[in-house]
């Protein structure tokens, strides 16, 4: 039998094959991280700090392990290894010793046989505090009066500061527009809570299973606070509730585990809804100042910015992202002259650190509200002023870093302009059409509809010289009478759909239709993260350069050329191919750190929206109408996973535009809720009409680019431009609320 | 501590030594091994953790266990036939309306019962009927696909 399997195989690049884990996710019988169980099972819980800045006299466990029930109470004094860890810069305690630098830092951990238990022993524990006065903004903590939270950091409160110089120092121009923009803090809001389930072993090691987006970076950590050494610590991915950032810095990693090794028992720890606001890290609030300059023509000559994040108690990803907000700060458009200063800052507020969009958002509502103020003082169509600036393949970004593959910014902005839009409201009015809906706040009065457009630059993959790369490891063998491809890697699998893409790239590279993708899990070597729109890039390189091996060490077998011509029955018979390969992307440089020179960046990612809004002008009340958007995705590998990502990540920033924020008082958080801490739901959300463009990137395997992020960021400057365009208010901070919109504050 | 017995799925289940504090997630969860519905806001504001409780969709979160007992829960894994799916979750799988997951069983039941009282909705009483139930991956676009599919599909 020589049958052509390529030409028969479905399921393969390019195809949207249902998700091998579908029937389990709607079955209720997909294993989450809070599912987990195991006999003689004991529940952990946490006691946080009340305060966000704290000396701690002393901890008092006492009347909590006497409360029966209870396993383990331990403290700083009881982690075994260094009590530090830190994603990019170790400057955080597993449990805080000496001092507390944010309202819902952890201080203790218990263990008890019921949750309630816990929570109870919980409230028995004694900590005597010297509260001292926090340090909540920015501006302040880069004074030299603020006090220095983290003694040991070089510049102060200064995490990182990046200077981006090119061009003439000091340009001047015919129009020049100035603004101040203010972004909020906010939450992923994944829906599956931290938790895991942490086993001690036989060897005294430990297996931790796992929602998170790194395996190998939490794995490193928990080792180092364990005391452990890496192999001893074995992650296992277990059913992640969406991530978007939230997962990429440890939660409870090494509190469950610190607990099973103490209790010699299993110890799962889930996070209720509240606690999750205190258990992970924000995306960066910030206030970006901007100036531009263009010729009365409308040619940009020349962008000034500087921009500050507050980055709280912890540095986290704070460095990264105030390189993105940075070197992505004047957006995607041609700017000869370029000068940005980006401070991320400690602060005594909650840690910020990864979310989709990761410091490009924060820039894009700068820019983006610069580009329509620049139109309006030029007298100029908001979409021509963009058009005519757009970045093209061949352009220079402000490091210098030359645009080598598709840069369709113009095309984008124009795919989006061109659709036609919605009709009016119709009349007689349906309230559920109504800015207010069934609350039958209008029947139309006071109701003005606005147009507003967004379009936003991303890097993909991890930049500034790291070392990013994936490792795969595909098996070709006979089972059954039947060729079958299995793949391993570390890769998280949080929702994205990676576990279907790995199987397609697998039967398009080796023609064989069953594969099968084997738990993630650290007994093989790291993916990477599951962020910065990076897997489809970095691990499925990876995926299909196993392929190609093991499809090089089947042709060899058979002296074949082509996989087309074999029966791989025949071929391998008892035999299997296995061959584990690592991949990674072209290198990058670091930036320089006087001028922020440096070709830092793998990719470029572009996406444009336009949005249109209905605003009840006389109660602040606002509904999105309508987003289009158009998106350049090199390749689309799944197209309707490419779909699922664009409209997740529009409702992502619309929810930034004009509802998420964590409000955060004098440094605590006051709606650590979903009742005080709103996401769109299917009645914010309006119909989307999407254009995905295709065009390869040479540099990228099958030329896809990552597609997660752009679409979180455009969405949100458009709507607010939108909103503008309906009130004629100038709008400088998202999310936007009613009073701004009605003109009481700002 | 009580003891709950409930009709869960047409089976008769009994939960000893239940803390009279817990809710009927609680115990579906972590007594009677039932983990479909989920556990991610716990105070009534996401809809991942709806149930059927006789007939009516709740949030079980909010029931405290002791006011189930006696009463019938119909809860997501309940709703396929053997290896069979309803045709909901046919639906909810083929438009590509799960990403993460965690939403899709609360939501899948909140569906199924909108398409009970009403076989063939509109898109406005679509999302209606779907407000209590927060998702945060798909933007919801593949949702209203998956319970059009399944009112088109027949029943």
């Amino acid at each position: 039998m020589t049958t052509a399997l390529t030409t028969t195989v479905t399921g393969r690049i390019g195809d949207s094959p249902v998700r091998p884990d579908g029937a389990l996710k709607v079955r209720g019988e997909f294993a989450y991280s809070s599912d987990l169980w195991a006999d003689e099972m004991l529940w952990g819980a946490t006691l946080r700090s009340p305060h966000p800045y704290a000396t701690i006299k002393s901890i008092d466990i006492s009347a909590a392990l006497a409360l029966p029930g209870v396993s383990a109470v331990l403290t700083h004094d009881d982690v075994p290894g260094d009590n530090i860890y830190g994603l990019e810069h170790p400057d955080q305690p597993v449990l805080a010793a000496t001092v507390v630098r944010y309202q819902g830092e952890p201080i203790a951990v218990v263990a008890a046989d019921h949750p309630e238990t816990a929570r109870r022993a919980v409230d028995r524990i004694v900590v005597d505090y010297e509260v001292h006065d926090p340090v909540t903004d920015p501006e302040v903590a880069l004074t030299a009066a603020a006090p220095v939270l983290h003694p040991d950091n070089p510049a102060g409160n200064v995490v990182r500061h990046v200077r981006i110089r090119r061009g003439e120092p000091n340009p001047t121009a015919d129009v020049v527009v100035t603004g101040e923009y203010t972004v909020g803090m906010q939450d992923q809001a994944f829906l599956g809570p931290e938790s895991g389930l942490a086993v001690p072993a036989e060897d005294g090691g430990v297996d931790l299973y796992i929602a998170t987006q790194w395996l190998h970076v939490d794995q490193k950590q928990v080792a180092r606070a364990l005391g452990l050494p890496a192999e001893k610590v074995r992650l296992h991915l277990a059913g992640v509730g969406g991530a978007f950032g939230a997962r990429e810095d440890l939660s409870m990693q090494v509190h469950a585990c610190m607990l099973a090794l103490h209790t010699l028992k299993p110890v799962k720890l889930v996070y209720g809804r509240e606690e999750s606001f205190f258990g992970h890290v924000h995306r960066h609030p910030a206030v970006l100042r901007y100036e531009h300059g263009a010729t009365s023509d409308g040619d940009l000559v020349y962008v000034r910015a500087e921009i500050l994040l507050d980055g709280g108690a912890y540095a986290s990803t704070t460095s990264a992202v105030s390189a993105n907000a940075a070197t992505l700060g004047v957006g995607p458009y041609r700017v000869p002259n370029v000068s940005v200063d980006c401070r991320g800052m400690y602060t005594n507020n909650p840690p910020c650190g990864a979310m989709r969009g990761f410091g490009a958002v924060q820039a894009a509502f700068g820019y983006e509200s610069q580009m329509d103020k620049l139109a309006a003082a030029l007298r100029m169509d908001p979409v021509e002023l963009r058009i005519r600036n757009a970045l093209a393949e061949g352009d220079t970004m402000p490091t210098g870093q030359v645009i080598d593959s598709p840069a369709p910014v113009a095309e984008l902005l124009e795919r989006v302009r061109d659709k036609p839009l919605p009709p009016p409201v119709a009349t007689p009015v349906d309230l559920r059409e109504m800015p207010g809906g069934v609350s039958n706040t209008t029947h139309g009065e006071g109701v003005v509809r606005g147009v507003g457009y967004g379009v936003g630059i991303k890097n993909v993959c991890f930049s500034e010289g790291f070392d990013d790369y994936s490792t795969a490891r595909v098996r070709l063998e006979v089972i059954g009478g039947e060729p079958v491809v299995s793949v391993h890697t570390a890769a998280a699998e949080v929702g994205q759909g990676l576990v279907t893409l790995q199987a397609q790239i697998a039967r398009t590279e080796l023609g064989v239709q069953r594969v099968t993708i084997q738990p993630a899990d650290t007994s093989i070597g790291s993916a990477g993260s599951s962020s910065a729109s990076r897997q489809s890039y970095v691990t499925g390189g990876a995926v299909r350069a196993a392929c190609e091996a093991v499809r090089a060490e089947v042709l060899e077998l058979a002296g074949a050329a082509s996989l087309d011509e074999l029966d791989l029955v025949e071929v391998l018979g008892d035999r299997v191919v296995e061959r584990t390969v690592q991949w990674r992307h072209r290198p990058t440089e670091g930036l320089d750190p006087l001028t922020g020179q440096g070709n830092a960046h793998v990719q470029y990612a572009f996406a444009a929206h336009r949005a249109v809004v209905d605003v009840d002008v006389e109660l602040g009340l606002v509904r999105v109408v309508e987003l289009a958007c158009a998106q350049d995705v090199g390749r689309a590998m799944n197209p309707d996973a490419v779909l699922g990502q664009i409209q997740g990540g529009s409702a992502q920033g619309l929810g930034l535009a004009v509802m998420e924020e964590i409000q955060v008082v004098d440094g605590k958080i006051r709606n650590p809720s979903f009742t005080d801490y709103l996401i769109p739901t299917v009645l914010d959300m309006p119909p989307m009409s999407i254009d995905v463009l295709e065009l390869a990137d040479p540099h990228a395997p099958y030329g896809l680019r990552g597609v997660g992020e752009p679409p979180t960021i455009s969405s949100t400057p458009a709507i607010v431009a939108a909103i503008r365009a309906a009130t004629g208010r100038a709008l400088t901070r998202i999310p936007v609320r009613p009073e701004h919109i009605v003109g009481h504050v700002g | 501590m009580i003891r709950v017995t409930v009709e869960v799925n047409g089976e008769p289940r009994t939960a000893d030594d239940v803390w009279p504090g817990e809710s009927l997630l609680y115990v579906l969860r972590e007594r009677l091994g039932l983990p479909g519905a989920k556990n991610a806001c716990e105070q009534g504001e996401c809809g991942s953790c709806t149930v059927y409780l006789d007939d009516v969709p709740v949030c079980a979160c909010l029931v405290a266990a002791g006011q189930a007992e006696g009463r019938r829960v119909r809860t997501v894994e309940g709703l396929g036939s053997g290896d069979e799916l309803d045709p909901m979750q046919e639906a909810f799988v083929r438009t590509g309306a799960v990403q993460c997951g965690f939403c899709t069983p609360g939501l899948v039941v909140a569906a199924h019962d909108l398409i009970n009282r009403n076989p063939h909705p509109s898109d406005a009483e679509i999302r209606e009927a779907l407000a209590g139930n927060l998702c945060r991956c798909t933007g919801y676009e593949k949702i209203l696909d998956a319970v059009r599919l399944a009112a088109g599909g027949g029943s």
